[in-house]
């Protein structure tokens, strides 16, 4: 080793690592362009091209797409019956994601502040291991629990409580024949399947609090309460908030659970999914699919502003 | 925050959060009970009879073990690529300032906060506009768009998590950019990889709503989820669904813990003098 | 001699902001050599750029005579000590000092051995199988030293080496530092913002300030005769005097910076002696700090002047009328402000 700069080791990689150290933009390029032509290319690309086709419209009476601009297929979806659709799939999100939140936060207020060790393990396995319980196999228990020869039929009998359940069904608008073909079926359903998505941000936001906040709040005179409405709920915001892009957005375009649980009308997924499918009305499909990309973005940018994205 | 070591939660708090947990877990116990019914055709309470049967029935179908090997090809595919790609954006976005940086960030949220109905549609319009057939690539291309997300939101949190002073002082001690990647920088990020990639798999094993629509039809492109939904549909031998979802919460088990204990360790910062 | 590091009219800037303006400097090998001056100042880039961690704008940068802009860090000689220690938390210590050997495909057995050795030099012995997690501030930053040290370096760098640790630690480490230093030979760089311990530990001081040199000197030079009033001001407490202050209590009409320690106090019937300096004033506050006691006392023309005095004067109270004088030879007279 003489002398303050040594050339020792010319490799390839070496050699290589000096080009690359010199042009540091040219690291960046070979790092994001791979990823960016995939989610770019093949994500981005797919989109633009279903949403060109919203701009398209079905010839009514041969049933093929006319291939040229129109509006007319955005028309549509101000007639009643879409929009009813539209309606319907917004309130039930937004019902799913409040309920979510009401559920996921004490568990997960316990999780990040109370278990410790093996406590802390046993918990994010008790979460984890419905997420990665099969989703279809899900529902159907569900239905089988709701059913009218289900378990809280059978329940509701043997405590007595039937006469409750019929009033519950009876409710205008959610109720229905029985709890799997009704509107509250299908919120049930929805709040189940989601929850540990909302529960695993929330408590992730929630462990980042550092405890002495907490302390500091007593301190300075705030009841538990005071602390947990002015402390720590703003500071877990971002997380809870990451948590219900998952369930506003999962319920808005599933098509399935409203199938098995529900009753006959239509939310956005099943609508879409019946128009491409055996409508083949792809034009309406798409104008119908940029409902909720337009109410995702609004809702992204929001959660942005809000730090949200921190908290994923 | 942890709280005061020996401090108790509040009764309304442990309650609510025992309620949770047991909402969360009573249909999962369900399931399981509905493995052994006698009862093949409707989800009769309570269970007529209790049976092994179903578990040899399982076995026996070859239907099932092409599902589960269709589902397994797919993940590790998808996930791989999820992890090459999803770690080169992650490392770029964490380390370097440039234009439009924001953007990729909405960009790699994009393929899970659109539900997954628009990612399935759009997928299988441009399999349409460029005669794609439809395979097992199909449906890969499908998962390891979501996949990716998962991989770069979690490498991304670790390499955040990680000081940049590390990286300079390997260098600083004489290892080029290929060398500190080999020794410093992968086990810092080995543990997040492994938990990143393990979502990942997950994710793409119980997928089912892009996948009915990137797949083919017929049963050679069935993969598990995809051949528990024609179960569930023709309402016969519905125990066997169950089973298949018991050997899948079992086989899990495991490895979730394991990613858990992975992506839990606390200070990681070389020796903050602190 | 060719200088360990010499720079010439370096400029090194972040979009609008100018970290280094047009330095030029000259290091001595085997010189203990201090940057010292507030955050933002340009230190700490100046010293990554020797590392390598940043290449100039504009300007030469050579080590040992050779040209080092556009040189990796990886096949530069110099080794930094950072402020943070980075020391990596997946590698023993021994694994974390035999680093540098270890990429430079140096066999395991003579790795471990040097390590072995150097963790001696740093007072660590028998820390090897240890990992950092396990280890105290003071310990992480000899390891961080021992990893830096044992690849020989032709210059070492060190940034804010001793922020970190207690007082009692930090009195230590400079002397063991500046020891080492002694006996390596090696040339040693480091930058802080604590000028005590750049007047304790280097042979020379470059002050830093908005990406300038301001003086650069012994510093015992920078001390008695700073050039600029921000010197005066950074190193060491000192009270800057405007020129017609100066001219009223007996100097030259100059801006001058006069030391607390030059200032004697005349109490109740005590003359000050004929030719010195002097000023009435008003004791405003007393800070006893064991052996020495700090004064501020404000004259009748609105400047507080600040004093110190052996504790062995006695006891001085508020508001007491003292009259505060220094032979004129105290006075130092500045070039300006800067």
């Amino acid at each position: 080793m003489n002398g303050a700069l040594t050339r020792q080791r010319r490799g390839f990689f070496r050699h290589a690592s000096d080009v690359l150290f010199r042009h540091p933009h040219l690291l960046l390029l070979l790092l994001l362009v791979p990823p960016l032509l995939w989610l770019g290319i093949v994500y981005v690309g797919s989109l633009l091209t279903l949403l060109l086709n919203s701009f398209f419209s079905i010839d009514e009476f041969s049933g093929l797409i006319r291939y040229e601009f129109t509006l007319a297929t955005y028309a549509e979806l101000f007639r009643l019956a879409n929009l009813d659709v539209i309606f319907r799939s917004l309130i039930m999100a937004t019902a799913v994601s409040l309920t979510s939140v009401a559920i996921a936060f004490p568990i997960a207020y316990f999780a990040a502040r109370y278990a410790r060790g093996k406590w802390k393990a046993l918990f994010y396995l008790l979460v984890m291991l419905p997420l990665w319980s099969s989703y279809l196999v899900k529902i159907y228990a569900w239905k089988l629990i709701l059913a009218k020869e289900g378990i809280i039929s059978w329940l509701a009998g043997q405590l007595h409580l039937t006469r409750l359940l019929d009033a519950v069904l009876a409710i205008p608008v959610v109720g229905g024949p029985s709890l799997s073909i009704s509107y509250i079926g299908t919120f049930l359903v929805f709040v189940y399947v989601w929850l540990p998505y909302m529960i695993l941000p929330t408590q992730a936001a929630l462990e980042r609090v550092p405890g002495n906040l907490i302390e500091a709040a007593a301190d300075l005179g705030a009841s538990p309460r005071q602390a947990l409405r002015t402390v720590i709920l703003p500071l877990a915001l971002p997380g809870i908030i990451a948590g219900s892009i998952f369930t506003f957005s999962l319920t808005l375009g599933d098509y399935i659970v409203p199938q098995i649980v529900g009753t006959s009308t239509y939310f956005l997924g099943q609508a879409v999914y019946t128009l491409q499918g055996t409508a083949g009305n792809i034009p309406l499909a798409a104008a119908f699919t940029v409902v909720p990309i337009v109410i995702m973005g609004v809702y992204l940018w929001v959660a942005k502003r809000m730090g949200a994205f921190h908290a994923l | 925050m942890r709280s005061e070591s020996g401090q108790r939660a509040p009764l309304p708090l442990t309650l609510a959060a025992v309620c949770g947990v047991l909402f969360l877990h009573v249909p999962l116990l369900i399931i399981f009970v509905y493995a052994f019914t006698t009862e093949e055709k409707s989800y009769q309470f309570p269970p007529p009879g209790l049976t092994l049967k179903w578990f040899a029935v399982v076995w026996e179908r070859q239907d099932i073990w092409n599902a589960i090997a269709l589902s397994i090809k797919v993940a590790a595919i998808a996930t791989l690529v999820a992890l090459v790609l999803g770690t080169c954006a992650a490392a770029a976005v964490a380390r370097a300032k440039f234009f439009g940086r924001d953007y990729i960030s909405l960009l790699f949220i994009l393929p899970i906060a659109l539900p997954g109905i628009i990612t399935g549609i759009a997928l299988r319009s441009a399999f349409h506009v460029f005669d794609l057939n439809f395979s097992m690539w199909t449906i890969v291309l499908g998962h390891a768009t979501f996949c990716i997300v998962v991989v770069y939101n979690n490498t991304l949190a670790r390499f955040r998590r990680t000081s940049a002073s590390m990286i300079e002082a390997s260098m600083d001690l004489g290892a080029d950019g290929f060398q500190t990647f080999r020794y410093v920088v992968m086990p810092q990020i080995a543990s997040a990889l492994l938990a990143g990639g393990m979502l990942a798999f997950a994710l793409s094993f119980d997928e089912v709503i892009v996948t009915t629509f990137t797949a083919g039809a017929g049963s050679e492109s069935a993969t598990l989820p995809i051949w528990m939904l024609n179960e569930l549909i023709r309402p016969r031998q519905r125990p066997v669904t169950n089973v298949v979802a018991i050997f899948v919460i079992a086989v899990t088990f495991l490895p979730i813990l394991g990613a858990y204990y992975l992506t839990r360790e606390g200070e990681h910062t070389g020796g903050t003098g602190k | 001699m060719t200088p360990a590091v010499r720079f010439e009219n370096v400029s090194r800037h972040f979009g609008a902001v100018r970290a280094v303006d047009d330095v030029t400097l000259d290091i001595a090998a085997g010189e203990f050599f201090a940057m010292l001056g507030p955050s933002g100042s340009g230190k700490t880039t100046c010293l990554r750029l020797i590392a390598g961690f940043e290449q100039p704008n504009s300007g030469r940068i050579d080590i040992f005579g050779q040209n080092a802009v556009g040189v990796p860090p990886y096949r530069r000689n110099v080794n930094t000590v950072f402020q943070d220690y980075a020391l990596f938390p997946h590698m023993t210590v021994l694994e974390n000092i035999g680093y540098g050997l270890m990429v430079r495909g140096i066999a395991k057995g003579e790795r471990d051995r040097k390590a072995e050795e150097t963790l001696e030099l740093v007072a660590l012995p028998g820390f090897g199988e240890r990992r950092p997690s396990q280890l105290s501030g003071g310990q992480r930053q000899r390891v961080a030293l021992a990893r830096a040290l044992v690849n020989e370096p032709k210059v070492l760098l060190l940034d804010e080496p001793l922020g970190a640790l207690d007082l009692k630690l930090r009195e230590q480490m400079q002397v063991e530092l500046k020891a080492l230093q002694r006996n390596l030979g090696i040339t040693f760089v480091f930058v802080t913002h604590d000028q005590g311990e750049a007047l304790s530990m280097a042979d020379r001081v470059a002050i830093f300030n908005n990406g300038r040199i301001i003086q650069v000197g012994t510093p015992e030079d920078i001390y008695e005769r700073p050039a600029m009033r921000f010197v005066a001001d950074f190193v060491g407490s000192s009270n800057v005097l405007a020129p017609d202050f100066t001219a009223r209590t007996g100097g030259p009409a100059k801006w001058t910076s006069l030391r607390p320690e030059k200032i004697a106090i005349a109490r109740g019937r005590m003359k000050p002696p004929a030719g010195a300096a002097r000023m009435a004033a008003t004791v405003t506050s007393v800070h006893y700090q064991g052996s020495v006691t700090r004064l501020h006392a404000k004259t009748a023309v609105g400047q507080t002047l600040n004093v110190l005095v052996p504790s062995s004067q006695g006891k001085f109270g508020l508001n007491e009328n003292v009259m505060l004088h220094w032979p004129k030879s105290a006075f130092h007279i500045m070039r300006g402000e800067a």
